[in-house]
């Protein structure tokens, strides 16, 4: 049982990981019945889901259409060893509402899912995203505080800063011929330097951190046991943890690491589940937005002129790009039998969560596909529905809003200038995204 | 105009605080709070149907009157 430990080069400080991807990492995992290269692409979205197909997230929007304008409320795949994907906001509202029926235990569709050694539901291995009622709401409650729009708020001076250096670090500009990747050389460096700082874990890991991320999220379909990364960020936590035990300072890390639940001190298992959980899901995601919303004003000067003109209408652009762009598609797995509207859900099934399908759902907004840059009336589920309401959803704001604003007050203008790849997987966004600078800000 | 806040619905999105903050403000853990009790100034009430109409969980209702 120490294989994948012994394996591991020997490190000063090396404690034995309490998480990671393989047998001995405390989260075991289970084989799902699914091979990827036998299914191969996806041929039909209704019967033959794949959001792990490369080309699902470039056209997400058009199989959502598609999907609704044929009359499939929800689809369906074998893929994972069976999935359901409800498209419309009424559907996906429903299964965020049912924690009865839907566990959180694991929330993202991969060949693995936690097996019968994992951390069990309601705790899950990165509390309390993978929590159920009612230890969820206990683990929720520790975190609440410190994402909270008045402990987030003073954070923008900073986030504003990093924002300029990140600009002043593309160097020289000549306008109209420049080329730069907005997701690669801005977007991407903005969300680690945040969470890092945060939690208190040094600002030149970023490029692990984003390893991390790619791995958990985007290496779905890959053997439970070769994600190297994962294994990795078990070791980086259990690290963390030993060194912030050991030098105690003012962060998430050493907070969390002296918290209680109804008077029992947390075990490093839980706290080193949550500080993963606030490492990983703030970095594609956020990312993804400001990437998004800077690909959609490269091929919308009108709007990215209206911004500059009137700073104020950035209260609804903002969530308006949250809402057309959301990039966070969550998961369950069924909990126990159910016929959801016809669906023969069994235990174990995976279900996808669509925020962003829901948010185009012209039942809930009018014209859903149509970007309103100071859209009035806007009910988006960006930051899902429910008890699992995105924790760190008044930072990713804060990111997003200042990213957008630092990037086009340094380029007024700015246009595509090439092919977008798009990432992989539930999170959604541009991973690459070349954009030619038309002028620079004096 | 009333205005009418569910706290079991409210998750924290914090939407009516960033619109409406003379009527709305979030306590330590990020839910909403209603700050007036009674009949809305018209001068706000623009701002309370703002608030509304962008609650993710329909847990503002404006009572009409």
């Amino acid at each position: 049982m120490t294989d994948t430990v012994d394996s591991r080069p020997e490190r000063p400080g090396y404690v034995p990981p309490i998480f990671g991807d393989s047998p001995e990492g405390t989260h075991v995992w289970q084989r799902v019945p699914y091979d990827s290269a036998h299914y191969g692409p996806v041929s039909d979205f209704t019967t033959d889901f794949d959001h792990g197909d490369p080309a699902y997230n470039p056209v997400a929007p058009e199989v959502w259409k598609e999907l609704r304008d044929g009359g499939c409320p929800v689809a369906h795949s074998d893929r994972y060893g069976g999935m359901w994907v409800p498209i419309t906001h009424d559907t996906v509202h429903e299964v965020a509402y049912d924690t009865e029926h839907f566990t959180s235990r694991a929330v993202v569709v991969a060949v693995g899912r936690p097996g019968d050694l994992a951390l069990p539901a309601p705790i899950g291995g990165a509390p309390p995203i993978t929590s159920d009622p009612p230890f969820h709401g206990m683990a929720r409650r520790l975190l609440l505080p410190a994402f909270a729009p008045k402990q987030i708020e003073p954070w923008e001076p900073e986030v504003r800063k990093l924002c300029r250096e990140l600009l002043d670090r593309i160097g020289d500009i000549t306008p109209g011929e420049s080329v730069i990747d907005a997701a690669v050389q801005y977007a991407q460096h903005i969300p680690v330097n945040v969470i890092g700082r945060m939690l208190g874990f040094p600002a030149a890991d970023e490029d692990l951190f984003r390893k991390f991320v790619h791995d958990a999220l985007e290496r779905i379909a890959e053997e439970p046991g070769t994600r190297e990364g994962m294994d990795d960020l078990g070791i980086y936590i259990t690290e963390q943890i030993h060194d912030h035990r050991e030098n105690p300072r003012d962060d998430l890390t050493s907070y969390l690491l002296n918290v209680e639940i109804e008077g029992i001190p947390v075990t490093d298992e839980v706290a080193g589940g949550m500080i993963i959980l606030l490492l990983i899901a703030g970095i594609d995601t956020t990312w993804s937005a400001i990437g998004s919303s800077l690909w959609h004003l490269a091929q919308h000067p009108e709007d990215h002129q209206r911004l500059l003109d009137d700073p104020e209408v950035m209260t609804f652009a903002l969530e308006e790009f949250l809402r057309a762009y959301a990039p966070v598609t969550m998961a369950r797995m069924v909990a126990k039998d159910i016929d959801f509207h016809g669906c023969p859900m069994k235990q174990d099934d995976w279900v996808l969560l669509p925020f962003p399908a829901a948010n185009r759902d012209p039942l809930k907004f009018e014209d859903p596909d149509t970007f309103v840059v100071d859209r009035q009336e806007n009910r988006h589920a960006a930051f899902g529905l429910g008890i699992h309401r995105c924790i760190g959803s008044n930072l990713a704001r804060l990111e997003l809003k200042v990213a957008i604003e630092e990037f086009i007050a340094r380029f007024p203008r700015f246009e595509l200038a090439g092919d977008v790849r798009w990432s992989v997987g539930q999170i959604r966004g541009p991973r690459e995204l070349p954009v030619r600078i038309l002028a620079v800000a004096d | 105009m009333r205005v009418h806040l569910d706290s079991e619905k409210c998750q924290g999105h914090n939407r009516c605080y960033a619109l409406a903050p003379e009527l709305f403000d979030v306590d330590d853990y990020g839910q909403a709070v209603l700050l007036v009790d009674g009949d809305i100034p018209v001068e706000l009430q623009e701002k309370a149907r703002l608030a509304a109409s962008n609650c993710p969980e329909f847990a503002i209702k404006v009572l009409e009157s």
